[in-house]
């Protein structure tokens, strides 16, 4: 159960989801969509209830197995496009030092269609454009549990059609994905949980 | 370790990017100081006695104009949400946000204090102790005042609100940055004890103020 | 079967568990509250009849001295409603007790108010003493802090429109001050005897006689249970007007409920 501003949002759910494979949540405005995000990535702790984090390694807390791409794309205005996500790549504890992690960093860039840009202070850069450097940190830290909170926003089709080839090959690689979406992200294979009215009851698995 | 020296680095790379905070504080510093004389009358003999006190408490109103926005720019971007999921504990990132306050912000007006002696008249051997004083007790306006700056986070007239909640954590440092000063004007060997104190305090506060803000920090992220 | 049953039933609660529901606090306060309250009524009021008409004028002070039987109980008390704050904080933060938070948002303004009180009778009181109303005396500068952090901690919880968020970020700051005031008196201390050492006036325990040391305890102890009635009082409020928002709460999600379910009637 979860509660927040003193309102129960979510209650009596339950659900697993397994490495390799991706679960959509839908639901109308208000169904405890971003609760639910944010109680998974550990910002709420749930009244009653666990949330765990199985087969991972047990000398990091869980919250380092998460990325979570929320609402705001946590872009520094006047940090540069290369410098936001450098900075992102380091704290967050990218892996690879040196070369390895410049080459990781320009072929996040590149997958993302930002490469030209790097050089632009992000507060130049479009909403959209925006958004992909938000994305774009979910490729230069290897972590195996991405929390998207409607990732799509402010993406035209194409700039969504590539998001959902990066979730897939993410998933195909063994990692999982919880992403809280209200338009179909056009994804090769996932579940779908719907949160329903205020108090939720039951769920998937 | 490296996140903390990561998230350093950065914050003082966005202080000197975009730079208006510390103008900002710089310009009050001169305002405020500018403003006693005319307040009190031209009297040299007074303003060279109440120099150092006044130097010492408008850098404290210029610190406080400052502190808002120590947590605040991170909080509004959705930085906060990701820099919580890092490797590093949420104190350590407190006090590395703390600690670019003090390099960006508390050491260019403790440096700033010198110059503006010239305008009250301050007397040539209280220099190098307001210096002194200033350099050992500004850690503390950094990581006190970072309490307020995390516990007013998304409040309703967060600024003036800070200024309420930290001036009594502040009244420490102030008076025996102020008491190290005058007890060396009167006796060189008087200076140690005070200072020893305001150095103290500092540390402590290294101490509490992280780990009271990241304590409020976590309630924000609910 | 039976006499197990019937033990586990009726053995007793610690007292902090029977407290810590908020109906059985209700209940028991309902009860104790009106007892207390006549008890300070008495006891103040006995106290009072003490300072006025039994105790005698010092010879030096004259009747100003019996501003002390006020003052001295109110700064206490000022005291005392911070350190009920602290405790709260901590049963709040660490053990998240139900009725911390009622207690340390209740404590606030009586603290806030006993720390006034005493501000106010000490610069009455010093005006044909010292000849002013207010010396920058450590005594007085660390009791005005006092209240400033009073003053911050309602401030801080007025202005967060969260009410969980306020009542955790309040005991945050309720707690660092605890760590900071021990600090701020030692500090103040050492300051005034820099500056002005001669101002500062102490009554040594001993040193006062029977004749105004009797009603002066009368009085505390009277002010202390008065605090404990109106701490009590404000609890019962707080409680009270927690459930009020309960119910408007239900009320709003029953409403929004059934106009949904009118509409997917009529559509």
């Amino acid at each position: 159960m979860v509660a927040r501003g003193g309102r129960r949002i979510i209650d009596g759910l339950s659900f697993a989801v397994q490495s390799g494979e991706a679960l959509l949540l839908t639901g109308r405005n208000g169904a405890g969509k971003t609760t639910l995000i944010r109680a998974l990535a550990g910002y709420l702790s749930p009244l009653s209830g666990t949330i765990r984090i199985d087969g991972f390694d047990d000398e990091r807390e869980p919250r380092e197995a998460c990325h979570y791409v929320g609402h705001l794309d946590a872009n520094k205005a006047s940090l540069t496009v290369l410098e936001n996500l450098r900075f992102w790549q380091s704290y967050l504890g990218g892996e690879g030092s040196g070369t390895m992690a410049e080459e990781c960093l320009w072929a996040a860039l590149e997958r993302f269609g930002l490469d030209p840009l790097a050089e632009i202070p992000a507060g130049y850069l479009s909403a959209g454009q925006k958004r992909r450097l938000g994305l774009a940190r979910l490729l230069v830290a290897r972590r195996p549990v991405w929390l998207l909170d409607e990732p799509t926003v402010s993406l035209d089709a194409q700039s969504t059609a590539l998001l959902a080839k990066i979730i897939d090959t993410h998933v195909a690689d063994g990692g999982l994905v919880v992403a809280a979406t209200h338009l179909p992200l056009g994804l090769g294979d996932a579940r779908e949980l719907r949160l329903g009215d205020g108090v939720n009851q039951g769920g998937a698995q | 370790m490296s996140g903390f020296l990561t998230l350093l680095k950065r914050d003082l790379l966005l202080a000197v990017r975009e730079g208006g905070a510390l103008g900002t504080a710089l310009g009050f510093y001169l305002i405020v100081v500018t403003l006693m004389p005319l307040g009190l009358g031209p009297d040299l003999n007074l303003l060279t006695r109440i120099a150092p006190g006044v130097l010492w408490v408008a850098l404290l109103l210029a610190a406080l104009l400052s502190l808002p926005r120590l947590f605040e720019a991170d909080h509004d971007d959705g930085s906060l949400d990701v820099l919580a999921l890092g490797g590093l504990p949420l104190e350590l990132m407190a006090a590395s946000k703390a600690l670019a306050h003090w390099l960006s912000t508390g050491i260019p007006l403790a440096l700033m204090a010198p110059v503006l002696g010239i305008l009250l008249n301050l007397e040539a051997r209280a220099y190098p102790l307001v210096i002194a004083t200033m350099l050992a007790g500004t850690p503390a306006i950094s990581f006190l005042g970072s309490i307020g700056a995390a516990l007013t986070l998304k409040t309703r007239r967060g600024g003036l609100l800070l200024a309420l909640l930290v001036l009594p954590f502040y009244v420490p440092t102030l008076i025996f940055g102020i008491s190290a000063i005058s007890a060396a004007l009167l006796a060189p060997d008087g200076f140690l004890a005070s200072f020893l104190i305001l150095t103290a305090i500092s540390l402590v506060a290294m101490v509490l103020g992280p780990v009271a803000a990241a304590a409020a920090l976590r309630q924000h992220m609910h | 079967m039976k006499p197990m049953s019937t033990d586990a039933q009726t053995t007793p609660q610690s007292l902090t568990q029977r407290l810590a529901n908020p109906t059985r606090f209700m209940e028991l306060s309902g009860v104790i509250l009106p007892w207390l309250s006549a008890l300070a009524a008495g006891i103040i009021l006995y106290g009072l009849y003490l300072t006025f008409f039994v105790a005698p004028p010092d010879y030096q002070q004259g009747e100003t001295v019996k501003i002390m039987f006020i003052h001295v109980p109110s700064a206490w008390l000022g005291m005392m409603g911070y350190a009920m704050i602290a405790i709260s904080s901590f049963g709040l933060l660490v053990f998240r007790h139900p009725l911390a938070d009622v207690s340390a948002k209740a404590a606030a303004p009586i603290g806030a108010a006993f720390t006034l009180l005493a501000l106010i009778t000490g610069s009455l009181w010093g005006k044909p003493m010292w000849g002013t109303y207010w010396v920058w005396d450590a005594r007085l500068t660390s009791v005005l802090i006092l209240f400033f952090l009073y003053l911050g901690l309602m401030a801080l919880r007025s202005s967060l429109d969260d009410e969980a968020l306020a009542a955790k970020q309040t005991a945050v700051l309720g707690l660092a001050g605890v760590v900071i005031l021990p600090i701020i008196k030692f500090s103040v201390d050492w300051w005034n005897t820099l500056h002005q050492p001669a101002s500062v006036v102490k009554m040594g325990g001993p040193a006062i006689h029977p004749s105004i040391l009797y009603p002066l305890i009368i009085n505390a102890v009277g002010f202390s249970i008065l605090f404990l009635a109106l701490h009590m009082k404000g609890m019962r409020n707080e409680v009270l007007r927690r459930r009020v928002k309960a119910l408007r709460m239900a009320e709003v999600e029953q409403a929004a409920r059934g106009r949904e379910a009118s509409t997917a009637a009529s559509g």
